[in-house]
């Protein structure tokens, strides 16, 4: 990669002019993949984002692009805000991780944070969140709650991320309900209201009376209130307009502490490139209130999850594990390393249908 | 009464003077609903249209809407030769995936050599891949009589189906941990598609697409085929009885159009994307459609409108930075700049009149 | 794989719901086309009707309002397609792409205070005897209005082009407009209507899908339906009851495919995607033996002094 020299010269000279002139303001730029108002993904950052206004006031100033394409128009956009001074910019999907890491080639004094990548650099960090510790809660109250035994899984992609949410949900949800089976359906979209609204429809009348999905509208929710004796899960936000059913639960992607701990750095001359994986620990994934529509001793039992996992004492990928092929994967007490997590290409046993490839 | 009449011919000065009030309509009544959302109108305006050009950090700009304009013109050059002749490619977007896909399919094959031939090479299947998929409607329309508009719109669908499985799948980066995309041919030395001057943004693609509108340009005016290109727009019968072979034709603006859109997918995936992506693709082949009308399907028209196009998205993004406008303002911003134009047009060719009396 | 788990009867039911809003679309895009104008500005027209739609239903708690305004809504935004097209003579294709890109901005920047409210429910329809039918009666008589609504709007499409004189003229406008101008029929306001007409067809679509199917408003929440509608009108070669049988046809792969899936079967879901449009191509193709189905003045432009 050639380092364009004049640019990143002549960006420098800006970038320490701007910051004689406004030198007590903070300036922090997000980069949204969606619209605002997609209810869930990018609304939960720009909720982040809000709560590192709220935070540090006249401190802070936060600019945001939304609906921003993956690839160059992303380039285009990270360098205009560091052109324009931003000390620090959330990137906030998983297609921006090249440009990132182009554009922060330029701007070694502009710090860079990339959701859910995994390149860094000097002045690159990467974060994101362990939603698969969620999914163990709510694979507990599934496995619980379902009377056919059929739970409906809307996966967005084939990805390992969604893979390892579906591998904790199921490990859960078997471990209190022999008898359950996962019906998986992928639709191939993050975000498609229709579409996710047939996929929860499809699996409800297949005989799911559990639907989780991993896809950002509430379509799914709607459709499930709409069925009457089905419950769901709130995903990325709390989506808690329909509880207390058929939303139970839900797993919100709380960025705000992780935002401001981040600008704070950034403020104080403390920050430093990190690789940030964090999950109920942290308060980066959050279970949203578990309604009354589930039993007292179950949401007892789903806090008490959420209490060990939180505390470290439980780990939910704990062996003894198999592969869905039958191999050993995880011995007794073993628990799964964060390179296999990451790059998680396998069901475990137990889940019928193959991974589309 | 008001009444409509057609020029006996178009209007130069009209043909001239309607983009400036198009523009300046759209500025009235985009800065009153910028207005309308609380931004300064004035503000607003400046920020889209002079600060990519004039303002403090146009020295990146300005490379940028070489980087933003050159597919669109590409596409839109190819295209405007078959809207020309009243043959409807509506299909590029697909065409440039196709393009991409077969350009970055090569250059995946020969991961990780080093040798001089393998961005020739792709250049050549990517014109190759688009020319391909557009030689569908287009033997269909030859050999059925198929409309197509609707085949080539049809194909677009497929083709984004394809790029889907091919991100999942096939292309997938080994190296990525299991994400969708393919390796990012910016790190491949051979096949990457690099800026031939640093901080101009001047790739090969913008280097294309000058080429293009010159060609196109001596093609429809000094060129024999573009005669009959011409002729059979203004005049199907009249070209038939001058020798012209429509299916000659066909096959040409839509097999040119294809390359072209191919090309243009093919320079974006190896230079500024960088990767095949499941949304690699971003409307470049529907916007330039509108690029191509509203350079009025001549050539220079098609690089100043691509150059406004680019403009307006550019500008757009700076609005929504530091004014904190919401992207669909820039959308509907955009929108009418279009209905102005393509309204305004109607006095190239006609002008009104006041007339007494009865109405037809 | 588990194909007993698919119920076939729930299957047609509900893939008659997912088909509604593309057929509503398309019928009014078909009789747009019939009249010799190609709008592609359907998907733009749907989101507008969607979000107009669900405003209007949610301010008033009714969503029948809520669908008459949708319907004014997409035949509003279709006002500009007559202005540029009928009046200012302008570029058909172009104008229809501006269309939607206008749509999806405007209806966005419409909609922003209507993130994560749900609207007031429609409900179905429930027939006494009739709707407790088995098979039958989950197929035929437990859905909302609006379907039947969309059903009826075929026959009545039907009816109109074929058998009335207004259908007539219209044909005959598509067909030639310059002949039709030559007998004195008003060819700009026959266009007008027509246009008019598939706005309201394409606003009602969309909020079928902000207000029934779904039912909730999110940007860009029709997600390319309006350009399968633009297909279906090629796949029905422009006979309404072809639309229909389309639409379901069309709805049912979306449908199946997740049931497939549901159930198990491995199936690349890339490619049974692609097929409603490689069939469509298909059936342009069988269809070109027939040269009468296409109206022959389709995206021409007519002034009176040509």
């Amino acid at each position: 990669m050639k380092l364009n020299n004049f640019l990143a010269s002549a960006a420098m000279v800006l970038g320490l002019a701007t910051a004689a002139v406004a030198d007590d303001k903070t300036k922090v730029g997000f980069v949204y993949v969606g619209p605002v108002g997609d209810g869930g993904w990018t609304y939960e950052h720009n909720k982040g984002r809000l709560a590192v206004e709220e935070e540090f006031g006249d401190k802070v100033e936060t600019v945001f692009v939304e609906n921003v394409a993956e690839g160059p128009d992303a380039e285009r956009v990270m360098t205009q805000m560091a052109l324009e001074g931003a000390d620090l910019i959330f990137t906030t999907s998983f297609g921006y991780m090249d440009p990132t890491i182009n554009v922060a080639k330029k701007f070694p004094n502009v710090k860079f944070e990339h959701a859910t990548g995994y390149k860094r650099a000097a002045n690159v960090s990467t974060y994101s969140a362990r939603f698969y510790e969620g999914r163990a809660v709510q694979g507990h109250i599934a496995g619980k709650m379902t009377k056919s035994n059929i739970v409906g899984y809307i996966g967005s992609f084939p990805i390992p991320e969604v893979i390892r949410g579906i591998n904790s949900t199921y490990i859960h949800a078997k471990k209190v309900n022999p008898d359950v089976q996962f019906k998986i359906v992928w639709v191939y979209t993050w975000f498609d209201p229709a579409k996710e609204a047939d996929a929860a429809k499809v699996l409800i009348e297949q005989g799911a009376d559990v639907v989780l999905q991993h896809t950002d509208s509430t379509a799914p929710q709607a459709a499930a209130q709409e069925a009457g004796n089905v419950i769901t899960f709130g995903q990325a936000s709390d989506m808690g307009e329909y509880a207390p059913m058929p939303r139970v639960s839900s797993i919100i992607d709380n960025w705000a502490p992780y935002y401001i701990a981040r600008t704070k750095a950034v403020m104080d001359g403390t920050w430093e490139s990190v690789d940030t994986w964090d999950g109920i620990s942290t308060g980066m994934v959050e279970i949203g209130e578990i309604s009354d529509a589930v039993p007292a001793d179950v949401k007892a039992e789903a806090l008490a999850m959420v209490e060990a996992i939180g505390s470290g004492a439980y780990n939910p990928f704990t062996g003894p594990l198999k592969k869905q092929d039958g191999s050993d994967w995880l011995g007794e007490g073993e628990t799964a390393d964060d390179g296999t997590l990451a790059g998680m290409n396998f069901y475990v046993e137990g889940i019928e249908g193959d991974i589309p490839q | 009464m008001i009444r409509l009449e057609k020029r006996p011919q178009s209007s130069h000065t009209w043909s001239m003077a309607t983009p400036l009030v198009a523009v300046l309509a759209t500025m009235i009544f985009g800065g009153a609903l910028f207005g309308i959302l609380g931004t300064n109108p004035l503000t607003a305006i400046r920020t889209i249209f002079f600060e990519p050009l004039f303002g403090e950090f146009a020295f990146y700009y300005r490379p940028q809407l070489l980087v933003k304009g050159a597919p669109l013109v590409l596409i839109a050059i190819g295209l405007s030769l078959g809207f020309r002749a009243g043959i409807w490619n509506i299909g590029a977007e697909g065409q440039y995936i196709i393009g991409a896909l077969v350009g970055a399919g090569i250059a995946l094959a020969f991961y990780p050599l080093d040798a001089w031939f393998v961005f020739p090479l792709m250049i050549i299947g990517g014109a190759a891949g688009g020319m391909a998929w557009a030689m569908i409607p287009a033997l269909l329309k030859v050999r059925f009589g198929t409309n197509e508009i609707l085949v080539s719109l049809m194909l677009v669908y497929v083709a984004e189906q394809f790029l889907a499985s091919m991100a999942l799948g096939l292309m997938k980066n080994p190296e990525g941990f299991g994400f969708p995309g393919s390796r990012n041919l910016q790190e491949y030395e051979s096949a990457h598609n690099a800026e031939l001057i640093t901080g101009t943004g001047m790739h090969l693609g913008v280097v294309f697409a000058l080429i293009a509108v010159i060609f196109a340009y001596v093609l429809l005016n000094r060129h024999m085929l573009g005669f009959q290109i011409r002729l059979t727009g203004d005049a199907p019968r009249a070209a038939r009885f001058a020798g012209v072979k429509p299916a000659r034709l066909i096959l040409f603006c839509l097999g040119a159009s294809g390359a072209l859109a191919g090309l243009a997918g093919l320079f974006e995936v190896s230079g500024p994307a960088g990767q095949v992506n499941i949304d690699f693709n971003v409307g470049y082949g529907f916007t330039a459609i509108i690029v191509a009308f509203l350079g009025r399907l001549h050539p220079v028209g098609i690089l100043l409108a691509g150059g406004l196009m680019a403009l307006t998205y550019i500008g757009g993004e700076i609005a929504q930075g530091q004014l904190g406008l919401p992207s669909a303002a820039i959308q509907v911003f955009q929108g009418m700049l279009l209905f102005f134009l393509l309204a305004l047009d109607l006095l190239t060719n006609y002008r009104f009149r006041l007339t007494r009396g009865e109405v037809a | 794989m588990d194909l007993s788990a698919i119920n076939p009867v729930l299957l047609i039911a509900s893939l008659m719901v997912a088909a509604t809003p593309l057929l509503l679309a398309a019928i009014g895009e078909l009789v747009v086309e019939k009249a010799g104008v190609l709008n592609l500005g359907v998907e733009g027209m749907m989101i507008v009707g969607a979000i107009s739609g669900f405003a209007i239903s949610v301010e008033t708690g009714s969503p029948y309002l809520g669908f008459l305004c949708a319907a004014i809504g997409g035949a509003v935004l279709s006002l500009l397609f007559v202005i540029l097209t009928q009046y200012a003579l302008a570029n058909q294709v172009a104008s229809g792409l501006a269309l939607t890109l206008f749509g999806l901005g405007i209806s966005s920047l419409m909609g922003q205070s209507y993130v994560g409210i749900k609207p007031p429910a429609t409900g179905e329809i429930w027939l006494p005897i009739l709707s407790d039918l088995p098979v039958i009666g989950p197929i035929f008589f437990q859905h909302d209005p609006i379907l039947y609504f969309g059903i009826a709007l075929v026959a009545a499409v039907w009816v109109l082009l074929k058998y009335s004189r207004f259908g007539l003229i219209l044909r005959a406008v598509g067909e030639n407009h310059d002949a039709a101008h030559a007998l004195g029929y008003k060819v700009v306001r026959v266009r007008t209507l027509a246009i008019l007409f598939g706005g309201a067809c394409a606003g009602l679509g969309g909020a079928y899908i902000s207000l029934i199917r779904v039912p909730q408003w999110t940007e860009g929440m029709t997600a390319g339906v309006g350009w399968i509608a633009l297909a279906l009108v090629v796949f029905a070669s422009w006979k309404p009851w072809r639309a229909l049988i389309g639409a379901y046809l069309f709805g049912g792969i979306t449908v199946l495919q997740l049931n497939l899936q549901a159930a198990g079967v491995a199936i690349p879901v890339e490619y049974l995607a692609m097929s409603p449009y490689l069939i469509t191509i298909l059936v342009l193709v069988i269809l070109s033996a027939d040269k009468s189905s296409a109206p022959a003045a389709l995206g021409r432009i007519f002034h009176a002094s040509n």
